[in-house]
């Protein structure tokens, strides 16, 4: 972390006003005092950056905390709904997901591999889009919209089975077009602002933008948990958001644009443990 | 339906003030709100939260409607000897959730 973040530290811990919490970069993520993610690791090869920050780091100290203990962290209420929804018998072949899946463990390490290109339709797949395909074609239910609760809270249940695995997705190959498509709209300025997602997350991350701590802008705590509006948030929401926060018109959720976009960014991150459910402000 | 995590030590010391908190994934319906057609939704709360710890009442809550969603439930007590914490839930509907944990005296 750069030297801004440990001067203020500095400051603060001398002048005895060390009400702000401000990021550790020493802070250690232990979950249930059991399971210890890494939250710093060494960037990959080809990678802008120097080294890959957890969105985890860059939040104050009472934020991380809710994150540490499964029955603090908020999401979980959001996992337990999802537990219900697993075993629930919908659509018309009156199936439920767990008439196939017995097990929701069964779904260990796919979340690192998400988004990854399908052969057979020639787009990517995200977690929602598996999740949409199960329901419709397999349980003939209707589909859950992007964003809302009961996909982010299913996201959540299987994401979370992959908790403490690096991300690992695969951006060469047949990938390789639609992780060209992110890069491009990673660094293209747009909006009145005029502003590229990489001014903020690559250039000038763990800086104040106003009253908030610039991250990274990783993804692999998400579906998480925003202190802000209470509920689990999805990467394509969140990816919204930041659009509207420089005044674009966003793409949809579910589009090719977003879906490349979540490869490419997953792609920076490779390497970073899952931390899913997560919390944030 | 609804589901509740308890959060308590597995062992304390003899005499032990020991924390336990709860939260119940419950809707908590006040009663008090109108659906789309204007008609009463009507009230379903977890209407009353008690403990016992070996047998021994540890503590007993009536809830209102007011408490929110999800209601969360922090209480302490010490620990006398090995034994069961047992803690029930009662719904409107007379559905009870229960859960049970142990805490072992070293």
């Amino acid at each position: 972390m750069n030297k801004i973040t440990k001067t203020l530290t500095c400051l603060l811990a001398a002048s005895g006003l060390a009400t702000v919490a401000v990021a550790d970069q020493d802070a250690t993520l232990t979950i249930n005092g059991e399971l210890t993610i890494a939250t710093t690791v060494a960037a990959p090869a080809d990678s802008p950056l120097d080294e890959l920050f957890s969105g985890w780091v860059f939040r104050s100290g009472e934020t991380q905390a809710l994150q540490m203990d499964d029955f603090d962290n908020p999401s979980f209420i959001f996992v337990d709904q999802a537990i219900e929804q697993f075993a629930k018998v919908e659509g018309t072949e009156g199936e439920s997901c767990a008439s196939c899946h017995t097990d929701v463990a069964e779904f260990k390490g796919l979340r690192t591999t998400l988004p990854r290109h399908n052969a057979s339709t020639g787009k990517l797949d995200t977690m929602a889009t598996l999740i949409n395909d199960c329901r419709t074609n397999r349980m003939g239910a209707e589909p859950w919209k992007y964003s809302k609760g009961k996909m982010t809270a299913m996201k959540a249940l299987i994401g979370l089975q992959s908790r403490g695995m690096p991300m690992n997705v695969a951006v060469d190959g047949a990938a390789a077009e639609h992780f060209e498509l992110g890069k491009e709209i990673y660094y293209t300025r747009v909006g009145q602002l005029d502003m590229s997602c990489a001014n903020c997350h690559e250039d000038n991350y763990d800086t104040m933008i106003r009253a908030d701590h610039l991250s990274q802008g990783q993804i692999n705590g998400f579906p998480t948990y925003r202190l802000k509006n209470a509920k689990l948030n999805s990467i394509q929401g969140r990816f919204k958001g930041c659009m509207k926060n420089i005044r674009a018109t966003p793409y949809k959720e579910g589009s090719k644009e977003f879906t490349a976009l979540e490869l490419y960014v997953a792609s920076r991150g490779n390497g970073l443990p899952v931390e899913t459910p997560s919390v944030r402000n | 339906m609804a589901k509740a995590r308890v959060k308590a030590p597995k062992t304390a010391a003899a005499g032990e003030l020991v924390t336990i908190k709860t939260l119940v994934n419950h809707p908590m319906e006040s009663g008090q709100r109108k659906d789309k057609e204007g008609k009463i939704i009507p009230r379903k709360i977890i209407n009353a939260f008690s403990a016992t710890f070996g047998g021994e009442a540890v503590v007993a809550a009536t809830f209102e409607p007011a408490i929110s969603t999800n209601p969360y439930f922090q209480f302490s007590f010490t620990v006398p000897a090995t034994g069961d914490l047992v803690m029930k839930w009662t719904d409107d509907d007379g559905s009870m959730i229960e859960q049970t944990k142990t805490i072992t005296v070293a």
